[in-house]
């Protein structure tokens, strides 16, 4: 296990006011276990400092503010190595912090909830999109800044439907979190009318995942592997874990759209997304890291602006409080998606526009116009209260 | 050329010879990357002026011989001659300039720049930097107080009015409003300022001595989700009585009694309603709609919308000549 403490900023910030008092110290943790993840494409291998760049941005920002009410913000982080226990690592950030950011596994992060329930540490979920996380598993003292896989699936199926795309050709990995996408890509298609034509599982095999001349291999693999499919509109891939899905894009059998996986992806950010002021944010993100902004980074930088908000807004840096702010039912945040974001009370999951990109361009945010809600159409996208299994405690 | 005609721009020279261009309203196409001339009697299109790229912040300068236009992807201020409706100049603002605000009397340009956190002070006679002052994140709505010794910016993601001293460009207070704060207004006789913000879907009430929010005017459409609320622009009548409230993909202009803060009514505009400005005898308001592509014309009096102007494409801001 390795840590360091980032209080760089701290220098600079006094200097504004100079009959100020002592500002108050806001620190917070990050807790995540780095994926080894191979990704089929080389352009979206994740950076090592994948996530947590998002929060060192919003600490920047907060610092920002802060420094006009006395706040000063930092970050202690830890990145897991392979055997390192969560739980350990954890306790050890609330001996300087208020606050964790976590990108942990659906596992670990129920495990360090309950190691830190006595201590009312409020936790925010920025990288876990597991559905049980908000409904079985849900956590009083867990907040969920990552959308969840219905989530996702909602928004990519309230596009495909408005589309007029309503007969999909369903193609899932082999791997549990493939499988868990893909429940949440059939319950999607169910709730918005589509008609999931046919099922096919893409076994994975093994083997390395970028090899010379490969791609002539490809080539004849995936026409194979889609052909004789029913009349379809929509290829719908379900592959998590990175093994075949962005293989599908023109290289199906019949020429047909590729979504969900590849092609049209539902995600939270896109390092396109340039609208709501949004632009802004990129290029503070791009000076600051220089690379582009993912998902997991736009989540944790919501996460620790949320703690920052909701210190503007107590004008207090005692945990206690800003912690119950933000689970309050006052509280919310801009976060360039156009609307504010609120937490779902029954939950504490983060209502959210879902972006809906092509590796290039953002080509529609959900939810789409049309599909109603008596109270917000955010909650058209993923569980609602009335199906939802949680209960706070 | 157009130096001189600034130096020379004292009130006696002023007085005598009438502004070039009192008829006409300036408006910035943002995506368009032009300027949108109308002509206020006929209110016809009489001129597309092409422009740097994302023009937004648009103002006269207030001689009304120049408009001034921010082309935040160009990183700099353009100056357009009103007589020829030609380019003419640049101004040295910072990166992705957005909104500005001059003095009264036209020799200082504070500009709003989103990109680094700054406003940046611009001499208008020497068009020269006079500095930087450090502000929240992403600073945009930018006024001055009616006696010209405050400078209001505020910040989108900080979510202040920054309280900026014109003599020592020091901040002297910060408030704390609704998030995203887009547009600041002061009423003339200077007691209130209003603070606009588009995500909190609310109009703050400053009271500029005390610093702090005494009020805020909140919006319910019926039919319309409170997220689809959201205000930007803001315009008060000379009186002090009315007020106008531009509130984005609600597509309505809210009429607010500027004295009890109430809301009394709707105007129907275009799609996406973002900036607007009164005409000199404050019989017309014009207000920008993005997402449609025009104008809307408010009779103030009748408080009705008498008419609508196609543009260019998503207009932004609009800048009529005050004589």
């Amino acid at each position: 296990m390795f840590r360091w403490l980032i209080g760089a900023i701290a220098a600079s910030i006094v200097v504004a006011h100079a009959l100020a008092a002592e500002p108050v110290e806001i620190g917070i943790g990050y807790l995540g276990r780095p994926g080894t993840k191979e990704t089929l494409s080389l352009i979206e291998q994740p950076a090592a400092n994948n996530g947590v760049a998002g929060a060192q941005l919003a600490i920047e920002d907060n610092n920002t503010t802060g420094k006009f009410l006395d706040q000063h913000f930092t970050l202690e982080e830890i990145h897991l190595k392979p055997n390192a226990d969560a739980v350990q690592a954890a306790t050890a950030l609330v001996e300087h912090n208020g606050f964790i950011i976590a990108d942990l596994p659906a596992d670990e992060l129920v495990k360090v909830a309950d190691a830190l329930r006595e201590r009312g540490t409020l936790l925010l979920n920025a990288g876990a999109t597991d559905d049980r996380l908000r409904e079985e598993d849900c956590r009083a003292s867990v907040v969920h800044v990552a959308p969840t896989r219905s989530m996702l699936a909602d928004a990519l199926g309230q596009y495909l439907v408005w589309k007029q795309w309503r007969r999909w050709l369903l193609v899932v990995g082999s791997h549990d979190a493939d499988k868990l996408y893909a429940d949440a890509l059939r319950r999607a298609a169910t709730r918005f009318g589509a008609k999931i034509v046919q099922e096919r599982s893409f076994e994975d095999t093994g083997g390395a995942r970028r090899t010379d001349s490969g791609v002539t291999l490809i080539q004849r693999q995936m026409p194979v592997f889609t052909q004789q499919a029913p009349a379809y509109d929509v290829l719908v891939a379900a592959d998590e874990s990175e093994v075949f899905a962005n293989y599908l894009p023109y290289r199906t059998w019949d020429p047909r759209p590729v979504a969900g996986s590849a092609g049209l992806v539902p995600t939270s950010w896109d390092a396109s997304h340039d609208q709501w002021g949004a632009i802004q944010l990129q290029n503070r993100f791009v000076k600051l890291n220089s690379r582009r902004m993912t998902a997991l980074d736009m989540q944790a930088w919501t996460a620790t602006r949320m703690i920052g908000e909701a210190a503007s807004r107590t004008n207090s840096g005692d945990a206690r409080k800003i912690s119950d702010f933000i689970r309050g039912p006052d509280f919310q945040i801009a976060a360039f998606k156009g609307k504010p974001l609120t937490l779902r009370d029954w939950n504490l999951q983060l209502r959210q526009p879902i972006l809906l990109a092509d590796g290039r361009m953002v080509v529609s945010v959900s939810p789409q116009e049309g599909f109603l809600h008596q109270f917000s159409e955010l909650d058209t996208l993923g569980v609602d209260k009335p199906e939802t299994k949680c209960k706070l405690r | 050329m157009w130096r001189t005609c600034l130096l020379l721009g004292s009130a006696l020279w002023l007085a005598a010879i009438a502004p070039a261009d009192a008829g006409s309203a300036y408006v910035s196409n943002e995506k368009g990357n032009t300027v949108t001339v109308i002509d206020t009697d006929s209110w016809s299109v009489t001129n597309t002026i092409k422009v740097g790229q994302r023009p937004r912040g648009i103002e006269f300068s207030r001689d009304g011989k120049f408009v001034f236009v921010a082309v935040g992807d160009d990183d700099t201020i353009q100056v357009i001659d009103t007589r020829t409706q030609a380019i003419v100049d640049t101004l040295p603002s910072g990166p992705d300039p957005e909104l500005f605000t001059q003095d009264a009397a036209g020799k200082v340009m504070y500009v709003a720049n989103e990109n680094d956190n700054t406003v940046t002070v611009i001499d208008l006679e020497k068009r020269a930097r006079l500095g930087d002052i450090q502000v929240g994140v992403e600073p945009e709505g930018m006024t001055v107080s009616p006696d010209g010794k405050i400078l209001i910016n505020t910040s989108e993601t900080t979510n202040m009015a920054h309280f900026i001293d014109t003599a020592s460009r020091q901040i002297v207070a910060n408030v704390l409003v609704d998030p995203r704060p887009r547009f600041a207004q002061y009423k003339h006789d200077a007691s209130e300022l209003w603070v606009s913000s588009e995500i909190g879907g609310t109009v703050s009430i400053v009271d500029p001595a005390k610093h702090a929010v005494t009020g805020k005017i909140e919006f319910a459409i019926p039919g319309l989700r409170r997220e689809a609320i959201q205000p930007v622009g803001i315009g008060i009548t000379r009186d002090d009585k009315t007020a106008f409230v531009a509130l984005g993909p609600a597509n309505r202009v809210a009429v607010v009694d500027a004295a009890t803060h109430a809301v009394s009514k709707y105007l129907l505009v275009g799609q996406r309603v973002w900036h607007m400005d009164f005409t000199p005898d404050e019989k017309y308001l014009l207000v920008t709609n993005g997402i449609s592509n025009d104008v809307s014309v408010i009779d103030v009096a009748a408080q009705k919308v008498i008419k609508t102007i196609q543009v260019g494409e998503l207009p932004w801001g609009v800048t009529i000549a005050k004589p």
